[in-house]
């Protein structure tokens, strides 16, 4: 019996190499704006995460948490792509989404820490950041769900007549569950406006996502069965993510309906904390290390004769930001004990009987 | 004031919050063109137009899914899934996404959605299309349980349920759909989370939901030429629940039966017994009796099907012996 790994063994699969860089990207029509606050958003999610790895390591913020060190670029340039009003839907992988619609870092590293002035007041975590104000309509953490949900977002929007859109972000292994299905099939029926955008990093969480799913690309080759263009792009090159993102919200905005996204990423890490990846080959991850979404960006600008001072200059102030978070995170109190028992009604309380 | 059916009434509930406020709208497998399986959305579509009264492919994830992320983003969605076994595929969306996000974002979400739903048993469909689920809705913190057992309450409770600002489950139960009764005409708009006393009485309680109501009614009538004067309370709403209804009866009678036609296990009662245990154990003056279905899959022959569902009878029966013992 062929099994998914009888080929070879758990690990030893053959490795993913990352697409090779297209040099026409450094002429699209991208202004120098948006290519620097585009910079400017890699550096914050990058820097970012990086402390609230240290700050987990330290043992200050508990409970799990997902980096997406290494797959900024689909973030940036999505976040960037969006209107204020456009709405974002992610995974419990999602400090770089939630950030990418300008929240600032210190509710959401206050949330990652359990403190009272958290993002969600010490009530959702890392897997749950929403920051509706922002249009970031929260963070999931059951594989599949926010697809359908990301759906009615963009039905309202139809319905309402305001031109919004939803975009959906999820893992390579979300397009094996029966939601992603049901999503696609729904969104496409309705010519909904919804970007579904897979964040093909090959690994779902430790079992290659080529090693169970039966084509080479999860999403991309599922498009068809639901009328839509197999679309997949570099997920590391933030210009791409960008281009492709400010395709797909025109195609959204003007009436002609969903689209599938596969952007190719990598993580840097493992799926969680307690990961450390090794189920990797080495080549791969070698590679991928070398296609890092900031370096590539960073050679970018160069190339189109931004100063080198003036994107330290930005990478002094994220990390100038990013003390200020940890230490307005460290300096914020616990949750008020009485939350536990708020908001679980729209009448703020949490009673069931009288 | 006009006699309508439990089924009409369901639409009719629809209807008044329909015609009252645009951002309603009916998602649902069949609800449009069909009218319903059950006939309960039968002559919205005609009404509000394809654009709020909408068919959707047979994907409950999907429509959910729809369903909650419209109602976060402005509009106030009705949804239907067909039959109330079939929250078991898209219990996620429900137990894990609506029930919670309100909570998980201190408060930045809101919810206002309707989930309706055809219940219970006396239709004969068996095991997978007959089941009493709404204690699976009960147990989970977020979600308000409504089952309305009168065409009047259907009304009233579904314009309550459209306009409250949390997600609320509808179990229309599908032995009563044929039921007549009066509906007061103009806007009738109920109250959730108040239990109805349908009949007073003063040698003991029996509290009872949906279908189980009218049997009820039936027992106590039974039991009314024995000289056994029952009070019996209809719920109408497990979540939030009208404790204190339940409470003040128990007081006035010193007994409590409750009448559930979900498998024993984790039964509503067993709250309500143990609310009542703890807290007014002194007005009691025997034990507390659940009468239930028999913890086991519902059975499809009709025989069965009426062996194991409580019945009036079996409720009568069982009522006179413990009071008598």
């Amino acid at each position: 019996m062929h099994t998914p790994l009888s080929d070879h063994q758990y690990g030893n699969h053959s490795p993913v190499l990352p697409p090779v860089l297209d040099p026409a990207t450094d002429d699209a029509d991208i202004t120098i704006e948006d290519r620097l606050a585009i910079y400017r958003k890699l550096q914050v999610m990058r820097q970012f995460e990086q402390r609230a790895y240290d700050l987990f390591m330290k043992g200050l913020v508990k409970g799990t948490s997902h980096l997406s060190i290494g797959m900024e670029a689909i973030a940036a340039g999505f976040g960037q792509a969006m209107r204020p009003d456009d709405y974002t839907f992610a995974t419990y992988r999602g400090h770089a989404h939630t950030l990418a619609r300008g929240v600032p870092m210190s509710p959401v590293l206050a949330e990652l820490l359990g403190r009272g002035n958290g993002l969600m007041g010490g009530k959702g975590g890392s897997m749950h950041l929403t920051s509706v104000k922002h249009g970031m309509m929260g963070s999931y953490a059951i594989i599949g769900a926010h697809l359908a949900i990301a759906n009615g977002a963009a039905f309202s929007a139809q319905y309402r007549g305001t031109d919004q859109v939803a975009v959906c972000f999820f893992g390579d292994g979300t397009t094996n569950i029966g939601a992603f299905h049901e999503a696609l099939s729904y969104a496409a029926t309705f010519r909904l406006p919804t970007v579904f955008v897979c964040e093909n990093n090959l690994y779902m969480e430790y079992t290659s996502i080529q090693d169970v799913t039966p084509v080479a690309r999860p999403a991309a080759d599922r498009a068809s069965a639901y009328g839509l263009e197999a679309r997949r792009i570099d997920g590391n090159d933030a210009d791409a993510c960008y281009l492709e993102a400010r395709a797909a919200f025109d195609r959204a905005r003007a009436g002609e309906g969903p689209s599938l996204i596969e952007a190719l990423t990598y993580r840097h890490g493992g799926h969680s904390r307690a990961d450390l990846g090794e189920y990797r080959p080495q080549e791969e991850v070698e590679a991928w290390m070398a296609h890092d979404p900031i370096d590539i960006y960073r050679e970018r600008l160069k190339r189109l004769g931004v100063d080198a001072t003036e994107l330290e200059q930005v990478d002094d102030d994220v990390a100038e930001q990013v003390e200020q978070a940890t230490q307005e995170a460290k300096d914020g109190p616990e949750p008020e004990p009485r939350s536990a028992f708020t908001e679980v009604w729209a009448d703020g309380g949490s009673s069931w009987r009288n | 004031m006009a006699e309508l059916n439990y089924r009409h009434a369901v639409a009719q509930g629809i209807r008044q919050e329909m015609a009252r406020d645009d951002d309603v709208v009916l998602i649902g497998e069949d609800v449009a063109g069909a009218g319903g399986v059950f006939k309960t959305t039968g002559g919205l579509l005609d009404e509000f137009g394809p654009r709020r009264v909408i068919d959707t492919p047979i994907a409950e994830q999907a429509i959910l899914g729809a369903t909650m992320g419209a109602a976060m983003t402005g509009l106030r969605p009705i949804a239907e899934i067909m039959f109330s076994d079939f929250f078991a595929v898209c219990w996620d969306i429900v137990a894990n996404e609506i029930a919670k996000t309100r909570y998980m974002t201190d408060g930045q979400v809101s919810l206002p959605l309707v989930i309706k739903t055809g219940n219970g048993g006396s239709l004969r469909f068996g095991a997978q299309h007959s089941q009493s689920v709404e204690n699976w809705a009960m147990m989970v913190p977020g979600i308000k349980v409504v089952a309305p057992s009168t065409p009047r309450d259907m009304v009233g409770l579904m314009a309550a349920a459209v306009r409250s600002d949390d997600p609320v489950l509808m179990f229309e139960h599908k032995g009563l759909y044929a039921s007549k009764g009066e509906v007061p005409d103009g806007e009738v708009v109920d109250e959730l989370g108040t239990a109805a006393i349908r009949r007073s009485g003063a040698d003991a309680t029996i509290v009872a939901l949906a279908l189980m109501v009218p049997r009820a009614l039936e027992a106590a009538d039974q039991l009314a030429e024995k000289g056994i004067e029952l009070e019996v309370i209809d719920l109408r709403s497990l979540v939030p629940l009208d404790t204190q209804a339940i409470i003040d009866s128990v007081a006035r009678t010193g007994r409590l039966f409750t009448v559930e036609e979900n498998p024993r296990l984790l039964g509503w009662g067993a709250e309500i017994a143990s609310i009542v245990a703890e807290e007014c154990f002194w007005d009691l003056d025997g034990p507390i009796e659940r009468i239930t279905t028999p913890h086991v899959p519902l059975p499809s022959a009709a025989s069965l099907e009426d062996l194991v569902i409580p019945s009036a009878d079996e409720i009568a029966t069982r009522v006179f012996k413990s009071l008598n013992s």
